[in-house]
């Protein structure tokens, strides 16, 4: 497969003296990668706006109930939050290092790269799965169970008493606000973490391939696409990581 | 090949390296009580922090001007999506509308 320019060499018919990968309807390699390269682009598109629709209903609420959604905000761990982001950040370097050892023709660093890229998200859904379990062990979930003050008993009953702040909402007035917080809190990241879970199955398959040696310096578009897919995920949680965790902290 | 680049190691640990001080940065920004700046300072850091990405990381530095016109295209498309519902949002105090004091007489006079 790598030998396929010299492979064609061979061939008596010029036409067919082409990479295995270039498809006929394509002039050249490089029309059918920018084809690729702007259709993705264009998927990228209608992910931005899907998550944009979230991102207008996040900031209206916010502004509307900025209280709430300041002190649901301290509910999040700053810790997880930020563990996640530097992870994710990470997955995304090692991502652009797989796609590097693509162009470069190094077969053996695209599957280390991609493993480790895989790897880092799966720590990151790991850290979700911790954060979400203790969001239901806090009665934190939008729903029936939901319990804003539970915290506050919690507390109480153990004699200790809990910092409070001047607001401009009463607590039975935070009991129906702060859940909208956490509704748009649980949609976005659990939109995120299903983008993380289809990404990290994408990247099964291109590992896969990039093992049997489907991949040169002349095509690698697999790899430079679930890339691309891949930096935008990690691009919306740059996003969601100040509009969630960092409402106001001080 | 223009999209064919190979930009150098050093470039992406650079880029990586300014991504995670970007992010040491925004929680230490969230800390100091700017007021209002403080949800803009954070926004400011965060389209900073995913240029970065879409420019080195995403190679759309290295892309065509067909590329990078698709792109702006959808960016400009959720900058109306943000900026016309915010607008409108935030304009409906500006004009004192004479409002229904019971829902239910208004509903019947419709």
């Amino acid at each position: 497969m790598s030998n396929a320019v010299a492979h064609a060499d061979g061939h008596a018919d010029a036409r067919h003296a082409h990479h295995p990968a270039h498809q006929h309807h394509f002039d050249t390699m490089a029309q059918q990668k920018e084809a690729a390269v702007i259709g993705m682009w264009l998927f990228l598109l209608t992910e931005i706006l899907f998550f944009g629709g979230l991102f207008v209903a996040y900031m209206i609420y916010r502004v509307w109930y900025f209280d709430a959604f300041a002190e649901a905000s301290r509910r999040l761990s700053l810790f997880w939050g930020g563990l996640n982001t530097a992870v994710l950040i990470g997955s995304s370097l090692t991502m652009a290092l797989a796609v590097r050892a693509a162009q470069t023709n190094n077969r053996k660093w695209t599957v280390n790269w991609l493993v480790l890229t895989m790897l880092l998200g799966c720590v990151f859904l790991g850290v979700k799965v911790i954060e979400y379990q203790d969001k239901f062990a806090n009665y934190e979930v939008p729903g029936e169970n939901y319990n804003w003050l539970y915290h506050e008993q919690h507390a109480a009953a153990a004699g200790e008493t809990t910092p409070h702040r001047e607001l401009s909402l009463t607590p039975s007035q935070l009991q129906n606000t702060t859940q909208i917080y956490f509704s748009l809190y649980f949609t976005m990241t659990g939109l995120h973490a299903l983008h993380m879970i289809i990404g990290v199955g994408l990247m099964m398959v291109i590992t896969w391939m990039a093992w049997k040696g489907r991949f040169d310096a002349q095509w690698y578009t697999p790899v430079e696409m679930s890339g691309l897919y891949w930096h935008f995920v990690d691009i919306v949680w740059i996003f969601l990581f100040p509009l969630l965790y960092l409402v106001e902290r001080p | 090949m223009m999209s064919d680049h190979v930009s150098p190691l050093a470039l992406y640990l650079t880029i990586f390296g300014a991504l995670m001080v970007l992010t040491a940065v925004t929680v230490g920004a969230a800390y100091v009580d700017l007021g209002a700046f403080n949800f803009l300072v954070a926004i400011a850091i965060a389209c900073f922090k995913a240029s970065l990405v879409v420019w080195y990381f995403m190679h759309v530095k290295w892309q065509s001007q067909m590329t990078k016109l698709t792109l702006a295209t959808g960016l400009f498309t959720l900058a109306i999506l943000l900026g016309m519902s915010l607008i409108d949002y935030a304009s409906r105090n500006f004009t004192d509308m004479p409002r229904p004091v019971n829902p239910d007489a208004q509903m019947r006079a419709h």
